[in-house]
C-alpha cells in the first residue's frame, strides 16, 4: 500500500531520485576538515533567523512610534520573547561570523577557481544582500544605533554625485529617517530580502552540486574515465549517482555519500556551534556590547547624536575603508570595490593550483596579510577615526587591495608544489 | 606569521580599550541580582525618590512585585502612590516638555539604563554629586558634568562637596583633591548611603533585563543537553566513519 503510493508520487515527482542526487548518493570529497562545517552552519543560522524572525513579527510593531515599546513587549511581556529576540540578534552576528570563515574557506583552498566562478559569485550575491537584510534589520528595534547607524550608512549614498541626494530620498522615503523609512525597511526585511536569500542560496547549492565540492587538496575527485584512473577497494564500496559518472565517462575517486557520511560530521559541528551559539544567548546576549550596542538600548532620538557612531561589527571592515580615504565618494568607491574585488577573485587569481597546501610561499604570505588586514580593518572600524587610527586604516586599506594586486600578478607564474594523484 | 597576526590584533585589541575608557574612573558596583532585600530596598528608593521625574515606562508593576517576591497588597499599599492599576507600566504624569523646561533636557526612561550606561557608571554617578553654587541646582556631578539633575537623594547623603588635603608633593605643600565628602547632615552614615545605591543600582540593573536569572538557569540546562548532544553525535559520527577510514 505504501509501497504503491511511493511509486505513485515517484512516477509524477522523483523524489527518491532526488534525494539520491542532491544527499544519498551525492559524492563528496572524503577529506573534508573543520573548515567546511560553516556552510552547513549558514544554513542552519539562515533557518533560526527566519524561524525566530516569524515568532518576533507576531509581536513587533513596525511604526516609529511602537517599534522601541514593541520590542521591550517583546523582552519582558512575551512568554520566552527575550529567547527569540536573543537568537535573532545573536543570530545576526553569527551569520557574518559562519560567512566570513566559509569565505575564508574558499579564499584557502581556491574554491572560487574554474569551474566554481558562478558558485563564487552567487555566494559573493548572498553576502551582498546579508549585508543589507542585516543592515534594514537593525533599523527596526529603533534604537539609538539603529537612527544613527542608518542616518550614516544612507549617508554613504548621498555622496554619490548628481543623483546622491534623489537617492537617499528615494530610499528614506521622507526627508529624515522616519516612521517611513522604518515601514519600508520592514518590508524589505522580512519579505523581499529573505525571499531573496532563499532563491540564492538555492541557486549558490545547486550550482555547488552541479560542478561538486571543492577539497582541502584543491584536487579533483570526478576524473575522465580514460583508462589512467584507478579505483581503489574503497571507491568502489560506495554508488553513487549516475548522473555524476555521465554514464560511464567519468571516474570518481576518493569520494563518500554525502549522507550518511557528512550528515552525521555536520551534525557534530551544528553540536559545537550550538554550544557556542546557546553560551552567548543566555550569558553575554549584548556580546560585550558588539552583537547589541549599549546605545541601542535608548529609543531613537533625532536630536540628539550619540558621542560615537560605529556600525554593528560585521560592517566595520568596510566602513574603515570607507573612512580611511578623505574623498566621501571616493571612500564609498572604495568601499564598494572592496567587495567587488572579492567577487572578481576567481578572474584576478590566475593561478592553476586551487589550494594553499600547494602553492608559493607568497601566496601563503600574502593571504595572511589578507586576513590581518581585514580583521586589523574590522577593529578599527570601531574605533573614532582620528590620528593614528586614520593612518592605520589608511595602511591596511592599502594592504587588503594589496592582497588582490598582487595575487594577480604572481599567479600568473607561480611557483607551486607538485599536486597529489590522490586526496591526502 | 600567526604570532604576528595575534599581537597585531592584541595591540589594536587593547587601543580600543583604552578609547573606550571613561574620564572618571568607576567604582565597581556590589551588586547582587539574587538578593532579593537589596532589590526590594532598590525598588523602594526609585518609587519614592526617581519616579518623581524618570519613568521606567516598560516595566509593570506586577513584573516588579513577582520578580522581587513582594506581594500584590503590601507592594501596592507601599509602593504605588497615585492609584494605578497593579498591572500597569511604572509611569509619572510629568510631560516631556514640561522635564525639559524645568530641567534643560527631559529626563531619560530609566527601564534599561543600566544596560546604556552600564551598573558601574550609575553607581559611581548617584555618589559624584557636590555642591557647586554655579549651577541652578545647587550641585555639579563628577561623572557627568553640567548634569541637569538636581541631587534629589541629599538627604539621605547630606550635603556633598569636593574636599582637599594639604599633602607634601615634592617637597611643597600642595592642596591635593581627595573626593567627596558628605559634611554629614544626611539620614544616612557614608557606608549605608553607598549601600543604599548599590540597592537602587541593583534594582536598575534587574529592571534591564528582568529575564537574566531566568536566562542563566535555562542556559545552564541547555548547555548541558547541548554537551550531551556533542558527545551522542561525535560517537555517532566516529561510528559511521568507520567505514570511511
Amino acid at each position: 500500500m505504501f509501497k504503491n503510493l511511493m511509486s505513485w508520487i515517484e512516477y509524477r515527482l522523483p523524489f527518491m531520485d532526488k534525494m539520491n542526487l542532491h544527499v544519498m548518493q551525492y559524492p563528496a570529497p572524503k577529506n573534508f576538515n573543520f573548515w567546511y562545517f560553516f556552510g552547513s552552519l549558514a544554513m542552519l543560522v539562515l533557518v533560526n533567523q527566519i524561524v525566530t524572525g516569524i515568532w518576533l513579527t507576531m509581536n513587533y510593531e513596525p511604526s516609529a512610534e511602537g517599534a522601541f515599546a514593541s520590542v521591550e513587549y517583546i523582552m519582558r511581556d512575551v512568554d520566552y520573547g527575550w529567547l527569540l529576540r536573543y537568537m535573532h540578534s545573536t543570530g545576526a552576528s553569527a551569520f557574518f561570523v559562519v560567512v566570513y570563515l566559509h569565505m575564508l574557506r574558499g579564499m584557502m583552498y581556491g574554491s572560487y577557481q574554474k569551474p566554481r566562478e558562478l558558485l563564487w559569485i552567487f555566494g559573493m550575491l548572498i553576502f551582498l544582500v546579508l549585508m543589507a537584510e542585516a543592515f534594514m534589520g537593525y533599523l527596526l528595534p529603533w534604537g539609538q544605533m539603529s537612527f544613527w547607524g542608518a542616518q550614516v550608512i544612507i549617508g554613504i549614498f548621498g555622496t554619490i554625485p548628481f543623483i546622491g541626494e534623489d537617492l537617499t530620498l528615494w530610499i528614506r522615503g521622507d526627508y529624515v529617517i522616519s516612521g517611513a523609512t522604518l515601514n519600508r525597511f520592514f518590508a524589505l526585511h522580512v519579505i523581499a530580502l529573505p525571499l531573496v536569500l532563499v532563491i540564492l542560496v538555492f541557486l549558490h547549492i545547486m550550482a555547488l552540486h552541479e560542478v561538486g565540492s571543492n577539497n582541502p587538496d584543491g584536487i579533483d575527485i570526478k576524473r575522465d574515465n580514460d583508462g589512467t584512473v584507478e579505483q581503489t577497494e574503497a571507491d568502489k564500496k560506495f554508488t553513487f549517482h549516475q548522473y555524476f559518472t555521465r554514464g560511464g565517462k567519468k571516474v570518481i575517486v576518493d569520494a563518500i555519500p554525502f549522507h550518511p557520511y557528512y550528515t552525521v560530521k555536520d551534525l557534530v559541528g551544528v553540536a559545537g556551534f550550538l554550544l557556542v551559539f546557546a553560551w552567548v544567548i543566555f550569558f553575554l546576549p549584548e556580546g560585550g556590547g558588539y552583537f547589541l550596542e549599549p546605545p541601542n538600548f535608548e529609543a531613537a532620538n533625532p536630536l540628539k547624536t550619540p558621542e560615537h557612531i560605529a556600525p554593528v561589527w560585521y560592517f566595520t571592515p568596510f566602513y574603515a575603508i570607507l573612512r580611511a580615504i578623505p574623498h566621501p565618494f571616493m571612500g564609498a568607491v572604495a568601499m564598494f570595490a572592496a567587495i567587488v574585488a572579492l567577487a572578481l577573485l576567481p578572474w584576478l587569481d590566475r593561478g592553476k593550483v586551487r589550494s594553499v597546501r600547494y602553492r608559493s610561499g607568497l601566496h601563503k604570505v600574502n593571504l595572511i596579510n589578507f586576513c590581518i588586514s581585514f580583521v586589523a580593518l574590522g577593529v578599527l572600524g570601531v574605533l573614532p577615526a582620528e590620528g593614528v587610527y586614520t593612518l592605520l586604516a589608511q595602511i591596511f586599506s592599502f594592504t587588503y587591495f594589496g592582497f588582490f594586486v598582487l595575487l594577480f600578478f604572481y599567479s600568473k607564474n607561480e611557483n607551486t608544489k607538485p599536486l597529489p594523484v590522490r586526496v591526502t | 606569521m600567526m604570532k604576528t597576526l595575534l599581537s597585531a590584533v592584541a595591540l589594536l585589541a587593547s587601543s580600543l580599550a583604552i578609547a573606550a575608557g571613561p574620564a572618571v574612573p568607576l567604582d565597581k558596583a556590589p551588586i547582587d541580582l539574587t538578593d532579593k532585600a537589596s532589590l526590594q530596598n532598590g525598588a523602594r528608593i526609585f518609587q519614592n525618590y526617581c519616579l518623581g521625574c524618570h519613568q521606567m515606562q516598560y516595566q509593570r508593576y506586577s513584573r516588579t512585585f513577582a520578580d522581587l517576591d513582594i506581594p500584590e497588597e503590601l507592594g501596592m499599599e507601599h509602593l504605588m502612590f497615585t492609584g494605578e492599576k497593579v498591572g500597569d507600566h511604572i509611569t509619572n504624569n510629568m510631560s516631556a516638555k514640561d522635564g525639559e523646561k524645568w530641567f534643560g533636557a527631559t529626563p531619560p526612561d530609566l527601564t534599561n539604563v543600566a544596560r546604556v550606561r552600564g551598573p558601574d557608571w550609575l553607581y559611581t554617578y548617584l555618589r559624584a554629586f557636590y555642591a557647586d553654587d554655579s549651577r541652578p541646582f545647587g550641585v555639579n556631578n563628577e561623572v557627568f558634568p553640567m548634569v541637569g539633575m538636581p541631587h534629589v537623594l541629599q538627604e539621605l547623603q547630606g550635603v556633598p562637596s569636593k574636599t582637599y588635603e594639604t599633602r607634601l608633593v615634592d617637597g611643597e605643600p600642595k592642596q591635593v583633591y581627595v573626593g567627596i565628602k558628605t559634611d554629614g547632615s544626611g539620614e544616612l552614615s557614608e557606608e549605608e548611603y553607598d549601600r543604599a545605591i548599590a540597592d537602587l543600582v541593583n534594582y536598575m540593573e534587574y529592571v534591564g533585563e528582568p529575564t537574566k536569572l531566568e536566562a542563566h538557569a535555562l542556559g545552564y540546562k541547555v548547555m548541558i543537553f547541548l554537551l550531551i548532544f556533542f558527545v551522542l553525535a561525535y560517537l555517532l559520527k566516529k561510528e559511521y566513519w568507520k567505514d570511511v577510514h
